[in-house]
């Protein structure tokens, strides 16, 4: 396994001195996620080889594995021990990698109720754009010692280190799951999910699509039925299959050709009235909207910062608009010094994340 | 820039009550919650609006004169250990809650607002911020974020990274950044991630937004008495293998049960090596359930006494002996110096073996407090610093504890941070070129070091003193102790 490191930083050594970026890839399962990386000629880094779990004891409730491991694989053995990664990431495609996962950034429907990746991150090792092998972070559940630079990787789309491998806090599976589904406007279900994400009530997940509000319920069977009880609604059948659609974006919303925007707001914010279709996740914090090009990046950009947030194109058919929220030059100076700090030959990625770094 | 003419520049755009700069002015900033170190700064400032830290770091950088912020001055690390050449600012002034949103749970506060403060503050709406650290009743909010501070709730509920949602930040040039937002995510590197525990060294926290979740239902607490310490240390993982994340668990060894128990009567059973306390908080439904299972596995794992507390006043008595531990030290003791390493829970036993043969090696007492959810471990080290050269062998038998938290695949600090303290330990935990990395982000933030300059990562210069040092002393250290 070390010999492939040893690959990856020779390749990562040529392509610093020759200042020929490399695009660092997974499985290729959000290859549609981002900007292109700004090269005629980039370099694939597969970063696929290096895999498999290093760690796993689920009593620590700690998982070590390489970045190339499958992120399916590293599910199937936390289900195993009857655990899971809280934040329930999407795949988006069966090749997806614990490394994309991390890059990437992306959360899943339980997000709003135990957290997101970099909540779970405890800590990497990755190789910087000068090839120094560097681990930050741990294996333990509290560590302050020296910045935090495990959680800095992610959703930094491989710009400022190729990850090796990650460890994460993991949870135990719920004992108990039920999905409820009651008719609702939006205005209502916006309140309500506000609401009750206030009270001590066991709700996991929740969206709210055309009408209709759907609530994931986990813990102990007693509490879930006594929740039902005090919430209403109808208990759907298969609700996991439901979960999967809205995380996997297999949900009939996504099947669109029109470009998908993902607005994460405050989530108390009232209805956004723009003329676009809508699924909402996370008690309001997450907004999706598809656009058949009605309405211009800049007013939902607007739209987003208003409400305490940022407006992402998540999947573009809009060729030259920018995929992430533009920052504020304060915030550009600092990115850019970072990129700096991290891949002085801007190899890693460059572009990917801004057209600046 | 003479120190008088600084004094000067800062009187011309501060009232006179927020420039301190005679001696006895300055006693009281000589230390914060660590006062093994001590410094005098040049002067203190006491701003109260952003405004005014704004012209104060402008100053400071065109003179290049050092900056170190402090909060409630309550860190156990020696974070906020003035500079004798540079400016301490206080950020205690600024302690109002801006703005508090119910619905949207959550409070924006200045940094120095108390940490307890802003759970009293919302619990009318039946939300709390959840990060308790045992100080929480003085320390500041900002202080918090400079340390990530944690408590006894965190395996559930998560330290301060994973509470605070957006912060407001002043570079050492002046310039604001707003970094976060009122979404769970924002665009960009997680910068709110960094900030979070860079103990001052990148820039000032000037408004914090933090998230509050709803307040349980109900709380309920099983104590549970061992005979052995392995045991104890099984029962925990045997509750977390069961699928319990509880909202607590807490660890007590022979000599801390003692201390406390002569102190206020808590009820803890003195044969017993180790005491534990569980807690459950939730729904009802959830709390019930719950205990009934922590019962169960108490009772396999071979506890010799449990009890389940009964109602609200019996909960509180419960737990009032674990949160008086350090009190209970300081009853029993001149000094203590209580460390902060964490460890893979697995190793609990083992380590506290090591501790026991370091403290009959140094001939002195330690006593031993985990955080037993998250391997965060507290050993209480009892010493008298009026006896000459005992304060020194405290700081070498610490310093070894922290080794040994790092050789069990642990870290040297959980939750107090590295401030002045652990700062030789990091060259022990981390490679020079991962040291280069720490210097290079501070770089990014703060090209001329200027802000709490000395703290959190050591030169490469100092670790290589050190590093000859060790050798000298022979490579291999605790070679009586199984590395694990």
């Amino acid at each position: 396994m070390q010999a492939i490191i040893e690959q990856y930083k020779e390749i990562i050594c040529i392509a610093a001195e020759h200042k020929s970026p490399l695009q660092i890839r997974g499985g290729g399962t959000k290859d549609f996620y981002g900007n292109a990386v700004v090269s005629q000629n980039n370099m694939l880094l597969d970063a696929t080889a290096y895999s498999g779990i290093i760690a796993y004891e689920p009593t620590e409730l700690v998982i070590t594995a390489r970045a190339g491991t499958r992120l399916a694989d590293l599910e199937a053995a936390l289900d195993q021990e009857g655990q899971m990664l809280a934040f329930e990431p999407p795949h988006f495609g069966a090749a997806a990698t614990l490394g994309g996962c991390i890059a990437a950034g992306l959360s899943g429907p339980r997000r709003a109720a135990a957290g997101s990746v970099r909540d779970f991150v405890l800590g990497v090792r990755l190789l910087n754009g000068k090839g120094g092998d560097l681990s930050f972070g741990g294996q333990v559940m509290k560590n302050v010692a020296g910045y935090d630079v495990s959680r800095l990787m992610v959703g930094s789309m491989g710009t400022l280190g190729m990850l090796l491998e990650v460890s994460l806090k993991v949870l135990p599976r719920p004992m108990a799951e039920i999905t409820l589904h009651m008719q609702m406007d939006e205005a209502a279900a916006i309140d309500k999910m506000n609401q009750w994400a206030g009270k001590p009530l066991p709700i996991s997940a929740t969206c709210y699509r055309n009408g209709e509000l759907f609530l994931r319920l986990s813990g102990a069977d007693s509490a879930v039925r006594a929740a039902h009880a005090k919430l209403g609604g109808e208990e759907l059948i298969e609700g996991d299959v439901f979960w999967k659609s809205v995380r996997e974006q297999t949900h009939g919303f996504f099947q669109s050709a029109d470009s998908l925007w993902r607005l994460s707001i405050n989530s108390a914010t009232r209805p956004l009235t723009l003329p676009a279709e809508q699924l909402i996740e996370w008690n309001g914090g997450l907004r999706w909207m598809l656009n058949d090009e009605n309405l211009d990046a800049a007013i939902l950009r607007k739209t987003a910062k208003d409400a305490g947030g940022h407006a992402t194109l998540f999947r573009s058919n809009e060729p030259g608009i920018s995929v992430f929220h533009p920052l504020d030059p304060g915030m550009m100076k600092i990115h850019c010094a970072l990129k700096e700090k991290f891949d002085p030959s801007r190899i890693l990625n460059p572009g990917r994340l801004y057209p600046e770094m | 820039m003479s120190p008088q003419e600084l004094v000067n520049n800062l009187r011309s755009f501060l009232p006179p009550e927020a420039v301190l700069y005679e001696a006895e002015d300055l006693r009281p900033y000589e230390c914060d919650g660590l006062s093994a170190y001590r410094q005098l700064p040049l002067v203190v400032v006491l701003p109260r609006t952003e405004e005014q830290i704004v012209k104060i770091l402008k100053l400071c950088y065109a003179t290049q004169t050092p900056v170190v912020a402090r909060g409630a001055g309550t860190g156990l690390s020696g974070g906020a250990l003035p500079h004798a050449q540079g400016v301490l600012l206080s950020l205690a002034k600024l302690n109002q809650i801006i703005a508090i949103d119910p619905l949207a749970r959550m409070a924006r506060v200045q940094p120095g607002v108390r940490n307890l403060a802003i759970s009293e503050a919302v619990a009318a709406y039946g939300l709390y911020y959840a990060p308790d650290p045992s100080s929480q009743i003085a320390c500041s909010i900002g202080g918090n974020v400079a340390e990530n501070s944690g408590g006894v709730h965190c395996l559930k509920y998560g330290l301060t990274v994973h509470n605070i949602l957006k912060l407001r930040v002043l570079t050492i040039e002046g310039e604001c950044l707003e970094i976060g937002g009122e979404s769970l995510d924002s665009a960009g590197y997680d910068l709110l991630a960094l900030m979070t525990g860079s103990e001052g060294m990148l820039g000032i926290v000037t408004e914090v937004t933090v998230k509050l979740i709803p307040l349980p239902e109900k709380a309920q607490l099983v104590m549970a008495a061992f005979d052995d310490v392995h045991k104890a240390g099984n029962a925990v993982a045997n509750v977390i293998g069961a699928g319990i994340i509880p909202a607590g668990m807490e660890m007590m060894d022979k000599i801390t049960i003692h201390a406390v128990e002569e102190f206020l009567h808590a009820g803890y059973d003195l044969d017993a090596a180790a005491i534990l306390l569980c807690e459950s908080d939730g729904g009802a439904e959830e709390v019930a359930d719950e205990i009934e299972r922590i019962y169960a596995i108490m009772q396999q794992s071979g506890a010799t006494k449990i009890s389940t507390s009964q109602n609200e006043a019996e909960r509180l008595r419960f737990w009032a002996g674990r949160k008086a531990a350090f009190p209970a030290a300081g009853r029993v003791s001149p000094d203590y110096y209580c460390m902060d390493g964490t460890i893979p829970r697995k190793h609990l036993a083992d380590v506290l073996d090591g501790i026991e043969k370091l403290s009959q090696e140094y001939g002195l007492r330690c006593m031993n407090v985990f955080h037993a959810g998250d391997g965060n471990l507290h050993p209480l080290i009892l010493y008298d610093a009026n006896q000459p050269g005992e304060l020194e062998r405290t700081e070498e038998f610490g310093g070894k504890i922290l080794e040994m938290c790092i050789h069990a695949g642990g870290t040297i600090t959980g939750e107090h941070g590295v401030g002045m303290e652990k700062i030789n330990q990091m060259c022990t935990q981390f490679k020079t070129v991962e040291l280069e990395m720490f210097h290079a982000v501070k770089a990014a933030f703060d090209p001329s070091g200027l802000l709490n300059p000395g703290k959190a990562v050591p030169t490469l210069h100092r670790c290589a003193e050190l590093g000859a040092m060790h050798v000298h002393r022979g490579e291999e250290k605790f070679a009586e102790l199984p590395r694990f």
